[in-house]
């Protein structure tokens, strides 16, 4: 018998491309030079350089001479398109809470309400020409005043949108039991407010789109930078007024996501296709780094007040939290991010008594979408400083509370009473948090960690330790749906419609099919993301992907060997349970001469009556067949393949714990890594390193969020540091060379691999673990995250002015 | 990020180079590009015409003036960082260039990024030109006119802005040699590797005399004479001197207290350097 690949550390199959630079992404689509018939045309896009202004009057008369230019477009062509291209751009996750939702127009139509808002599109000979072009727009703006960050949103003395009152775009409240209540009759009470700024997901390859219109076909092709192909298709079909049949959607390789492309149609995936239509041209946008700062989106800004009640042990008995969410200009992707936090917030714990309410807020600023962990960051911040205020409070170990508030391991399916992101029921469906809580303590030495600070504090030096804990609904719904073909070369094609931006899915979803069906691992090549092999799917976000996608591979690779087994029974005339499928042989259990290769198999599953080589003259009708039954049984379909789809009856959740031991440098407040410890539950592993790639990426960027990068707005509405000169995201130089990884394996019970999604994860508890590491370290209250050095400067500076 | 168009020439002489210049008023020399070209493509910089010197032969030299002056070091416009940062002569002429050339970017800059060019872009937060400043180097240009030096001292007149004519090449800096007994250091803290320093300083210890000099305080890079001042005192005696400001790195108090942990670091540290060589 073959080794089981699931569990193995197999080496990633897409590595060798990457890394000789044959990856394919969207700006290698179509390259063709300027000048040959077929050449690409190229887009850029005038954006608003006001965060709000009403638009009086745009002057495109000087772009229109300009030798190189096609077309240039603004809000008043759209409806030339289609009528329903002149609309708002979809809201794409409607919610009854959402009361005030409002998105924008693919181009700003009389109103701009942040800096970097689409206003006009040109498409010239090339990017440089399309550039001055656009530089030589004109627009009259009347200046209406900016509500930039959450104070000025909750003050409402101005108003982002004049019909959404007090820019509360949503005010969402969910409760179990009477958590005021708990709280007014707890033995102790504390009360904590915290911010977490913005940051963003930064994906190396930007937004992207190029669009060809077959005019002899009626058909639309597009190839996109997209955590969606099916939703951009559905989006950009219904927009250009298309049938879904008409519009092919494919995501070559993508420069990670991050979140950020979940989010869709972007105004440029709908421009671009309109302009390549009227003009019967190829026509490519590329995403440049400013623009991504300004136009993509951006996520994790909140205000967060707690109160909370509990016993002498540090048992909660009531948790009250209402927050402030900033969502930027519009709500394109309804209320997942703050829905997330107000749910994931309970971690591994059982408050008893929980309410949560949270507004969100409309402000002069990019949209805020998803980013990697998506609001669980700042619920897991509110959780754990709680637990870490807590503690202080009682004087006990910050272990020991957690302990003493975790769901026990038995206690499982836990449900948590509350409404989920994918709205189902919070419940909880495998975890076992105390040994998890044994492992992170042993990995980081958090025993012996009081003798250390004591050893470093002799030396005049500050050291402090962190924990977080969190729980990481994964894998949610709908459904996605997969397909195995086995050719008659032998090789196994795998489709599945959701999308790859990094992950290694062509390797984790070869091991599942090559153990499912005995073929060989370099037999399987898998396609991801591209609606001609897979027009049934949903996307790559929310730690979906194995769950869902390697679900339903493993579901259809299953039906695939149940055909093969058919057919090959017949051919080797013996039963299928005498059976085996081994290097990709089906061989008779015990008589190993007896045997028929998959591409054999796939011949006879076809019914011939043409030859076209040697192989297929097997299951030509003169070679093959029972004369007395049909050719193709009637429960049966020809080629040798298999499809299904995995839809789960809700997420699974992961957990983990992260813990980090941090040095603070006493004269210029430099914040050093000494230790990061990962424990880490995601069921059963597919491929353990890379899972451990995704926390190891996870923890790079938590350490960017929570030491180095933010939004720096200022009161304008202007964003002061969008470039990665200013925008410190950390290099390899800033994250510690060794993370140390402990895995648990909870199986999942929702499906039939007993797996967890993993891809969030290393980034969750990153503002949780900092912020107390350093509050240990400092012996100062740390409530605001990101920290740098010179804000712990000040905080230093105004203790020690109070002291 | 695509640059507005530009006229480019690309001269096989300096006297091209500045023949070229003087026909267009807005002509910029491109020299490593590590500085100009982003500017350009993010289009905070327009000019008529970029002025390549990169195919005049010549340029790129690193040579000891062991007669000349203080024996110092002469670095060609062309001299790459990374050419300079590897040169066992200057390292051992002068150290204090070699110092500060490691914490200028990352390699991939380095190797691209001229030191000539980085002077005479005249940033306060660049780690070159408050070297210059500090030892008393000095800027050659040619121009019209003929040849001209440009003492470190004369040659910052404001932030990004330079003495040097908008029709003179720069074609070398001179740094002098460390004298005798004497020691150099240089430190800065920046937020992640390679990023310009929050502050950084250089501090230079001949006999009796103490002279620091510091990037990003300033508009302009910013030299104090510390000689005579107590150990203890250092940093508050610079910080009489220089102004820190405010940005959404740090704020102007924290740049001061780095001022004050860099003064006195790097002054200890260059005495100590003092004492080994004098040892030797």
């Amino acid at each position: 018998m073959t080794t089981k690949l699931m569990g193995q550390k197999v080496q990633r199959v897409e590595d060798q491309r990457f890394l000789r630079g044959q990856g394919r992404y969207v700006d290698d689509v179509a390259v063709e030079p300027p000048g040959s018939p077929r050449s690409v045309l190229h887009a850029a896009v005038l954006r608003s350089p006001h965060a709000h202004a009403r638009i009086l009057d745009i002057d495109v008369s000087d772009v229109l001479d300009v030798e190189g230019v096609h077309a240039v477009y603004t809000y008043d062509d759209l409806a030339s398109c289609t009528p329903q291209m002149a609309e708002p751009l979809p809201l794409l996750i409607p919610h009854p809470a959402l009361t005030h939702g409002r998105t924008q127009y693919a181009l700003a139509k009389d109103e701009v309400n942040y800096v970097g808002e689409a206003i006009a599109f040109v498409v010239a000979d090339d990017r440089y020409l399309a550039e001055d072009a656009v530089s030589r727009i004109r627009v009259d703006y009347e200046f209406l005043t900016p509500v930039v960050g959450i104070d000025a949103a909750r003050a409402a003395t101005a108003l982002v949108h004049d019909d959404v009152p007090g820019n509360v775009g949503a005010r969402m409240e969910q409760t179990v039991g009477d958590a005021p209540a708990a709280i007014a009759k707890a033995p102790h009470r504390l009360e904590l407010d915290l911010t977490v700024e913005r940051s963003a997901c930064m994906p190396m390859e930007g937004r992207g789109t190029v669009a060809r219109w077959d005019p002899d076909l009626s058909r639309l092709q597009l190839w996109t930078s997209t955590q969606s192909s099916t939703g951009v298709r559905a989006a950009v079909a219904v927009k250009m007024g298309l049938d879904l049949g008409q519009v092919d959607v494919i995501t070559p390789d993508v420069g990670g996501g991050f979140g950020v492309k979940i989010n869709h149609p972007w105004p440029e995936e709908l421009l671009v296709p309109m302009a390549a239509r009227a003009l019967g041209r190829t026509v490519k946008f590329t995403e440049d780094r400013r623009e991504h700062f300004i136009s993509s989106a951006h996520e994790r800004g909140q205000v967060q007040h707690i109160e909370v009640g509990f016993d002498d042990d540090g048992r909660l008995l009531g948790l009250d939290v209402e927050f402030w969410h900033d969502h930027g200009a519009f709500t394109p992707y309804g209320l997942i991010v703050p829905i997330i936090t107000s749910t994931q917030l309970l971690g591994p714990y059982k408050p008893q008594n929980y309410r949560v309410v949270f507004e969100s807020l409309y402000t002069n600023t990019v949209i805020v979408t998803p980013y990697r962990g998506a609001g669980r960051p700042q619920g897991c911040y509110a959780m754990e400083r709680t637990m870490d205020a807590i503690a202080k409070y009682l004087g006990k170990d910050r272990a020991d509370v957690r302990a003493v508030n975790f769901i026990q391991p038995d206690e499982f399916p836990y449900d948590q009473g509350l409404i989920f992101q994918d709205g189902r029921e919070l419940e909880y469906d495998s975890g076992d948090y105390p040994a998890s809580l044994e492992k992170i303590k042993k990995l980081v030495g958090w025993e012996e960690f009081p003798a250390f600070k004591a050893e470093m504090a002799a030396q005049g030096r500050k050291v402090g330790i962190g924990l977080a804990c969190y729980v990481e609904g994964t894998g949610v719904g709908p459904y996605e749906g997969a397909h195995v073909h086995i050719e008659t070369s032998g090789r196994v094609k795998v489709a599945t419609g959701l999308t790859t931006q990094g992950q290694g899915h062509a390797t984790v979803f070869a091991q599942l099919v090559a153990d499912e069906l005995g073929c060989s691992f370099e037999d399987v090549e898998v396609v991801t993301g591209d609606t001609r092999r897979m027009p049934y799917a949903v996307g790559t976000f929310a730690s979906r992907a194995a769950v869902m996608s390697g679900s339903a591979i493993h579901l259809a690779a299953k039906r695939a060997k149940e055909k093969v087994l058919k057919i090959a029974a017949e051919a080797l005339e013996a039963d299928e349970s005498d059976l085996q499928i081994v290097g990709g042989v089906v061989s008779v259990k015990g008589s190993p001469g007896t045997s028929i290769d998959l591409g054999t198999v796939s011949v006879l599953s076809n019914p011939l009556r043409y030859a076209f080589d040697e192989k297929s003259k097997a299951a030509t009708q003169f070679s093959v067949g029972d004369p007395g039954k049909p050719p193709v049984a009637e429960d049966d379909e020809p080629g040798l393949e298999g499809k299904d789809f995995y839809s789960p009856e809700r997420a699974t959740f992961a957990s983990g714990m992260h813990a980090v031991i941090v040095e603070t440098d006493p004269e210029t407040a430099e914040i050093t890594i000494l230790k990061y410890a990962v424990v880490h539950d995601c069921g059963h592993l597919i491929n353990p390193m890379i899972v451990e790639g995704q926390i190891h990426g996870g923890v790079a960027q938590g350490i960017g969020g929570a030491l180095y990068e933010r939004m720096a707005y200022d009161d304008s509405g202007q964003l002061l540091n969008a470039s990665f000169m200013d925008f410190l995201m950390p290099y390899v130089t800033e994250i510690p060379d060794g993370i140390d990884i402990d895995h648990l394996e909870t199986p999942s019970p929702l499906n039939p691999l007993g797996i967890k999604g993993a891809g969030e994860a290393g980034v969750i508890p990153s503002a949780a673990v900092f912020a107390a590491a350093i509050e240990d370290a400092e012996g100062i209250p740390i409530t605001a995250m990101p920290i740098s050095p010179s804000e712990l400067f000040t905080l230093r500076h105004s203790r020690e002015h109070s002291a | 990020m695509k640059p507005a168009p530009f006229d480019y020439r690309r001269p096989e002489t300096v006297a091209e180079a500045v023949a070229a210049l003087a026909g267009e008023p807005n002509a910029k020399v491109l020299a490593g590009g590590q500085s100009l070209v982003p500017l350009l493509s993010m289009r905070l910089a327009a000019p008529a015409m970029l002025v390549d010197i990169n195919a005049i032969p010549g340029l790129d030299t690193i040579a000891v003036e062991s007669d000349d002056r203080d024996g110092g070091v002469r670095v060609g416009a062309l001299a790459r960082h990374s050419a300079v940062l590897a040169s066992d002569d200057v390292r051992r002429v002068q150290p204090l260039v070699t110092m500060a050339l490691s914490h200028v970017a990352h390699a991939t800059i380095r190797n691209r990024g001229t030191t000539v060019g980085s002077l005479v872009h005249a940033d306060a937060a660049a780690e070159m030109p408050v070297v210059l400043t500090l030892l008393g180097g000095s800027v050659d240009v040619e121009g019209p006119g003929g040849r001209r030096t440009i003492p470190a001292s004369e040659l910052y007149v404001g932030p990004l802005e330079s003495s040097v004519g908008h029709d003179e090449v720069a074609v070398s800096a001179y740094f002098p040699g460390l004298a005798p007994g004497a020691g150099v250091a240089f430190e800065e803290i920046a937020r992640r590797h390679g990023d310009y320093a929050l502050v950084g300083a250089a501090a230079l210890v001949d006999g009796e005399t103490v002279r620091v000099g510091y990037l990003s305080v300033s508009d302009v890079p910013a030299v104090v004479d510390l000689t005579g001042v107590a150990d203890a005192d250092l940093g508050e005696a610079a910080l009489a001197q220089l102004e820190p400001l405010d940005d959404i790195h740090a704020t102007a108090d924290y740049r001061a207290q780095l001022v004050r942990v860099l003064t006195g670091r790097v002054v200890r540290s260059a005495r100590q350097h003092a004492q080994r060589e004098g040892a030797q």
